[in-house]
């Protein structure tokens, strides 16, 4: 992929990876690198003290809730990123067939999915994702399962709207018109046809909608609606509970988790922002050497 | 027709850049076109033609170099400021691309497509002159004037090929390349499009430089042939003498290929064109030859003018000719190669 | 019974592939909610009106048009892949059963593509970017259950060498984007013949390669009939390779067949004066050849809107009077008056025709309402004393002033069908049924 980038897109993208890396080996070697687990209120048999300010013990300080802000910052990444990741996942299994179905099958199925898509498209996404977190709540409680599957439901739309509409224009290329003279069924001229031709531009909304999910994740836990605190650790979360003791001057609360929100948010669309200019040819430009012409000898003339 | 020519191109080349290395699209080209004359530009895809076309222009690709030169009415385009050689565009030098639907706007009637091509170029000019001049134009291209005001989408395909003719010619340049002008018609529509493009001369005076893959076509409207081959013009002269006496093996053998309703037998040319970031060395077409020697692999051939004026470029023309005494015997001993599989084709 | 035919035409055309009678397939077009709701304005485009063909086993028959003249919507209906409106498609297969095609739906359908296989235009197009050669050669057999694992991997190698991409593990891996035009066209044709059918409807194979390698290309097909008893319906627009390529030829204008005979007798008698002008358009590459000026004027017609009576009259050098002239003929005719005698004379004569747009819609009574209408009547008048042989006013009844308005009156015109003139079939005026040589 770096190979066939180049200038400011290879740039994005590798600081993007770098700043992400960072946060996914947080994320896997938490239990590893914080120094206490996400909820536990004791360091080495020593319980934390309460919003002191950082030190050599505590480099991040600690909060009002006897938390190590450092462990819990590193804490954070891992539900983030599992958040992030289940509601991918979660939004790619259900808007990918579903466009492709409304795009290939047309007629009443196109009309009613995109009737209904655009319907939800219409909400502010943060006021969709409350309102489902908070039926989700109900029956799956305040975890990262809850919190996933509310921001699947705003990113649905997203992956539904490219992937129908690719498959439209694809439908009619000749290549559909030929797998159907070969006899293939409509399901697999939707799998091994259209699938692989009109899921390109996915990665790129991937990543895109990934930043965008951090920033409506911390959004949900700000309001209280997102995880709760005893289920893991979040920075929206953090960030509103730190707002209380600013005024007190202890700026170390919330500053972490914040850092932290922005940079992933950062290291993300940097990534969707370089993809997006490696893999879609109507922004990238050509790169070509210089062409040199070495001197030119006039052939001979001769005459008949 | 005055004997000076109107475009005189020498050792001509247009490289352009790609991943894999320099194009040489246009390999040190030669050719002069008088006024009035239609030149007809032939070869595979992938030749160089449209490149040449374009070259002559100043349409080039970016990053792409030009070299030789390029005499326009005695004029080196070459050495031209971009700003001079912007106004002899579309004034002087025209252009006619093959699918006119996207070239015309579909919002600005016919009327305003005249009037706004007449306005760049002459700014002074007047409603009334810009109706008739226009009108006459379309008369030419067999328009009728209660056409006029219409929109581009209420012609049929041929109508607008006609209007993008029209259009290119209403400031009579001197000098037009037409890049297979007809390709997208049909075989009725196609007839009506060359037929314009033969009386161009008559009509206008206007110089043509027809760049196409149909030899049909050039042996109908062309008064001279050029045969491009890898970026170079291996054959060039009357085309009535070029079709009949074939020189180059290469104009032979598109000949022979070709499909028309004589044919008895199906010939081909073996092979493909070569990749033009790395052509084959000596004569670029010698895998391809059947009557290659020793000395095509080796040695680049020379330029040989006939008695009949044409210039072919072929170590086997120039033994035919009996102008090449000095090859060897070893020299002509026929060529020994690799065998081209069927599957290696264009 | 279906043995190899033998290599020197002309082979003998007893048995039957495909019979298609009196098909027609029709589109509805640009039916916008509120003209639905109202039940106006839907625009029916007869892309095949009325078509009778017969493929025999071995044959190669040649549909030949412009475009818009339905040759590709005819071909696709072959396949069942446009629904026919009207009229029947009969495939007889190898072991004798027939199958209506055209009532054929779901497995049924998909089945006959064991049988019945296609070619297509632009070989680019036609193989899916992201299926290896392989995996696309290969598709027709897992699709159909024919072969799997290393029978399918012997099955396309040897299908691939058949059409000349040999070796063909060198082309097995490789994605379409990696070959050149001519090898694609092989690939697509690898895929078509894989199953073994036989019938291909190959729509334009050769038409957008270039010159050199069409030639390669017409070989391949005519080899692979030869080896593989395969029969053709080779649609184009290319008169040269079908002359080159058929045994028969169907020459299709605006959704007809207006003439249909053995390839030999086409050609050297010409009948419809359709044929006779594609004919003589075609650029043949000698320069001693004059550039033709008698060709048929304008285009192919809107096939929503096809002219009355026969649908070549208005562009027929020889039209006779009885060919179906109407409104939208007229228009034409002081059109091109206009176009001979130049802007002023249309700015000095438009007042006398009115509004040429009351023109276009089809009628065999033109009432012209101007000032002076008997003015106008004269000034057609004079047109016509100008080229007394114009085909059209053979077509004019009378020419009165009514009611203050010019009145144009044409005659009722016939809308010829196909019927035998000598070793062919034909469908115009000048060759009358019954009469079996015909004006020649």
């Amino acid at each position: 992929m770096l190979r066939n980038t180049s200038g400011m897109a290879k740039w994005l993208l590798i600081i993007g990876i770098l700043i992400t890396a960072v946060f996914v080996i947080c994320a896997i070697f938490a239990p590893w690198l914080a120094p206490t687990g996400f909820d536990e209120q004791s360091l080495n048999g020593e319980p934390i003290p309460k919003n002191q300010a950082p030190d050599g013990t505590y480099w991040f300080g600690t909060n009002d809730m006897f938390l190590d802000v450092f462990s819990h910052t590193i804490w954070g990444a891992r539900t983030a990123l599992e958040v992030v990741l289940l509601s991918l996942a979660f939004s790619l299994v259900i808007g990918v067939p579903l466009g492709l179905v409304s795009g290939y099958v047309g007629r009443w199925v196109d009309r009613l999915l995109v009737f209904l898509m655009d319907a939800m498209y219409a909400f502010p996404s943060l006021l969709l994702a409350l309102v489902f977190a908070f039926l989700f709540r109900e029956k799956l409680g305040g975890g990262v399962l809850a919190a996933a599957l509310s921001l699947t439901v705003i990113y649905i739309p997203q992956y539904f709207r490219v992937v129908r509409n690719t498959t439209v224009s694809a439908r009619e290329a000749t290549y559909v018109e030929a797998a159907r003279a070969i006899g293939a069924k409509d399901t697999t001229i939707m799998g091994r046809y259209l699938f692989g031709n009109v899921i390109q531009s996915v990665p790129v909304i991937g990543t895109l909608n990934a930043a965008d999910a951090i920033g409506t994740l911390a959004g949900l836990g700000f309001l209280g609606y997102g995880i709760q605190p005893d289920e893991a650790a979040e920075w929206g979360f953090d960030l509103s509970r730190a707002l209380d003791d600013i005024g007190a001057g202890a700026w170390w609360q919330g500053f972490y988790p914040g850092v932290a929100i922005v940079l992933l948010i950062i290291g993300l669309t940097l990534i969707g922002e370089g993809l997006n200019e490696t893999l879609n040819p109507a922004l990238r430009k050509r790169k070509t050497a210089k062409v040199t012409m070495p001197p030119h000898t006039p052939k001979e003339v001769v005459h008949e | 027709m005055s004997d000076q020519p109107i475009l005189e191109v020498k050792d001509l080349r247009v490289w352009y850049g790609s991943p894999s290395g320099p194009v040489r699209a246009v390999d040190g080209v030669t050719f002069d076109l008088r006024p009035g004359e239609i030149l007809g530009l032939v070869g595979e895809s992938g030749c160089g033609k449209s490149t040449l076309g374009r070259g002559l222009l100043g349409l080039l690709p970016d990053g792409a170099q030009r070299d030789g030169e390029l005499r326009f009415r005695g004029k080196d385009l070459l050495a031209m400021k971009p700003r001079e050689r912007n106004r002899l565009r579309g004034r002087e030098l025209g252009m006619i691309f093959q699918e006119p639907l996207t070239r015309l706007n579909p919002l600005m009637r016919i009327s305003e497509h005249f009037e706004e091509t007449l306005r760049t170029h002459e700014r002074r000019i007047g409603k009334a002159e810009i109706e008739r001049r226009s009108l006459e134009v379309l008369r030419l291209m067999g328009i009728p004037p209660t056409r006029y005001r219409a929109y581009p989408h209420e012609f049929s395909g041929g109508m607008r090929q006609r209007l993008m003719i029209g259009l290119g010619l209403v400031l009579r340049p001197a000098f037009v390349v037409a890049d297979e002008p007809t390709t997208a018609l049909d075989v009725l529509v196609e007839a009506q499009i060359i037929r314009i493009l033969h009386d161009l001369r008559r009509d206008f005076d206007t110089s043509l430089l027809l760049i196409t893959h149909n030899l049909g076509i050039v042996a109908e409207a062309c008064d001279r042939v050029a045969v491009m081959y890898a970026g170079e013009i291996v054959e060039i002269g009357d085309a009535r003498e070029v079709f009949r006496n074939p020189r180059h093996p290469y104009t032979r053998e598109l000949l022979r290929s070709t499909i028309s309703l004589r044919t008895t037998g199906l010939e081909h040319i073996p092979g493909a064109p070569p990749d033009l970031v790395d052509p084959p060395s000596g004569c670029h077409f010698h895998p391809r030859c059947p009557d290659a020697m020793a000395v095509c692999a080796s040695r680049a051939p020379r330029r040989l003018v006939t008695r009949a004026g044409t210039t072919v470029e072929c170590w086997h023309a120039e033994l035919e000719a009996g102008t090449a005494a000095e090859l060897t015997d070893a020299e002509r001993a026929p060529l020994r190669r690799e065998e081209i599989l069927v599957a290696d084709e264009a | 019974m279906p043995t190899k035919p033998d290599a020197t035409p002309p082979r003998v055309l007893t048995d039957p592939v495909i019979e298609v009678d009196d098909l027609s397939v029709h589109f509805e077009l640009g039916s916008s909610a509120l003209r639905r709701l109202f039940g106006i304005g839907t625009r029916t485009v007869r892309a095949v009106d009325g078509v009778s063909l017969t493929l025999h086993r071995g044959e190669v028959l040649g549909v030949v048009g412009e475009s818009g003249s339905g040759k590709t919507t005819l071909g696709r209906a072959l396949l069942g892949m446009a629904p026919a409106t009207e009229g029947h498609i009969r495939h007889h297969q190898r072991g004798g059963t027939v199958k209506d095609v055209h009532a054929l739906r779901g497995t049924a359908l998909r089945q006959l593509r064991t049988d019945l296989q296609m070619v297509f235009q632009d070989p680019h197009a036609a193989l899916n970017p992201t299926m290896t050669i392989e995996t696309a050669v290969g598709h027709p057999l897992k699709i159909h259950g024919v072969a799997t694992g290393a029978e399918l991997r012997t099955r396309v190698a040897e299908t691939l060498e058949r059409v000349g991409l040999s070796p063909a593990e060198q082309f097995l891996g490789k994605y379409p984007s990696d070959l050149s035009g001519g090898q694609k066209q092989r690939a697509v044709i690898a895929r078509a013949i894989v199953l073994n059918p036989e019938v291909l409807i190959a729509d334009e194979p050769v038409s957008m390669l270039d010159m050199s390698v069409r030639a390669k290309i017409l070989q391949l097909m005519i080899d692979l009939r030869d080896d593989l008893d395969l029969s053709y319906v080779y649609i184009t627009h290319d008169l040269a390779t079908a002359k080159f390529f058929c045994d028969r030829i169907a020459i299709m204008y605006l959704g007809r067949v207006v003439e249909v005979g053995p390839t030999a007798e086409i050609f050297a008698n010409p009948r419809h004066p359709y044929t006779r002008a594609l004919l003589k358009a075609i650029p043949e590459p000698d320069p001693d050849l004059a550039v033709p000026r008698d060709l048929p004027r304008g285009e192919i017609p809107d096939a929503a809107a096809p002219p009355l009576g026969c649908s070549f009259h208005p562009r027929c050098p020889v039209a006779t009077g009885e060919c179906g002239w109407e409104s939208r003929d007229l228009r034409v005719l002081v059109e091109e008056h206009w176009l001979r005698r130049g802007p002023e004379a249309f700015a000095a004569e438009k007042h006398l025709m009115g509004d040429l747009a009351k023109l276009d819609t089809p009628s065999k009574r033109v009432q012209i309402a101007t000032r002076d209408p008997a003015r106008t009547v004269e000034w057609l008048e004079a047109i016509r004393a100008e080229d007394a042989d114009e085909p059209l006013w053979a077509g004019v009844e009378s020419l009165t002033v009514e009611g203050g308005a010019a009145v144009v009156q044409f005659r009722e015109g016939v809308d010829p069908a196909l019927r035998t003139a000598g070793e062919a079939e034909v469908a115009c005026v000048l060759y009358p049924e019954g009469e079996t040589s015909g004006v020649e």
